[in-house]
């Protein structure tokens, strides 16, 4: 029986790899929280898991070569905010409180999955090592 | 798709709010810079910020840092005094002031500083969890 590092890592990879790409999202917010006609974005983290989880992106089958190659990603998973306040005049909608809010609380679930994930290779390497340190 | 793109996200904003900073600093230094013509009269300038549209369309699910597009001088109209004693008066007695309006370049200062503070914010909290990303499966 050959040790799968896959399945050990699975679920937990694929939430680290979820809340890195909404940091991504969260910082380009704040980024752009001074820029005229921008509006706040945000990755539905639940969606994103579930899709993450079936694998579902989906490529269009080219029945012709001139065909323009066509890749799908997991519908619904970006989003843009809705504002709680109103339009400031230049078409920006960043709230940075907001968003900065999201962004700690992203960034401490993104810690707490890496010492999850820690964790896990902790448990193995004592598996593999017989528990002798 | 990585912490480095955070990083780099959070410089974009970094460079282009100091560039903000730049320019409003350059205002204030030049408010009171008199001038005997219209045309050499010193002119507000500000930056104008757009997001990377084209990094945008191209990874749909990335975010996106800031450019700054270029620098515009304000069309504002200049404050033409009339004061015949001034050394820089034209031959009318005019003398032309800036169109620089104080109050707002401090509101655009304390507005591009607050948000350069944040951007640094961004990159120390994903420096931390970088560090910890490294340290992974090390220690017993």
């Amino acid at each position: 029986m050959a040790i799968s590092l896959d399945k050990l890592m699975g679920f937990t990879h694929k939430a680290v790899q979820v809340r890195t790409e909404r940091m991504e999202v969260l910082a380009g917010n704040l980024a752009n929280a001074n820029t005229p006609g921008y509006k706040a974005r945000d990755i539905n983290f639940q969606d994103a898991m579930r899709s993450a989880q079936s694998g579902r992106s989906q490529n269009l089958t080219r029945t012709h070569e001139n065909h323009i190659k066509g890749h799908m990603q997991g519908s619904g998973e970006m989003q843009f905010r809705i504002s709680n306040q109103p339009d400031t005049g230049d078409g920006n909608n960043v709230d940075v409180q907001v968003e900065r809010n999201a962004f700690l609380d992203n960034g401490l679930r993104y810690q707490a999955s890496v010492e999850f994930l820690n964790g896990k290779i902790k448990g193995m390497k004592k598996a593999i090592s017989g528990g002798q340190s | 798709m990585s912490l480095f793109n955070v990083m780099d996200i959070a410089s974009t904003g970094m460079s282009a709010q100091s560039v903000r900073l730049n320019t409003t600093a350059s205002n204030v230094a030049n408010a009171n810079s008199v001038s005997s013509s219209y045309d050499q009269t010193y002119k507000a300038r500000h930056p104008v910020f757009a997001a990377e549209l084209q990094r945008a369309s191209q990874e749909q699910n990335a975010g996106t840092g800031v450019q700054v597009l270029g620098v515009v001088e304000s069309q504002a109209p200049l404050q033409i005094e009339y004061s015949p004693g001034h050394p820089m008066a034209d031959e009318n007695g005019y003398i032309y002031k800036p169109n620089v309006n104080i109050v707002e370049e401090m509101a655009d200062m304390m507005s591009a500083s607050k948000a350069y503070e944040t951007n640094v914010q961004v990159a120390d909290t994903t420096k931390r969890l970088f560090r910890n990303v490294l340290r992974l499966g090390q220690g017993s």
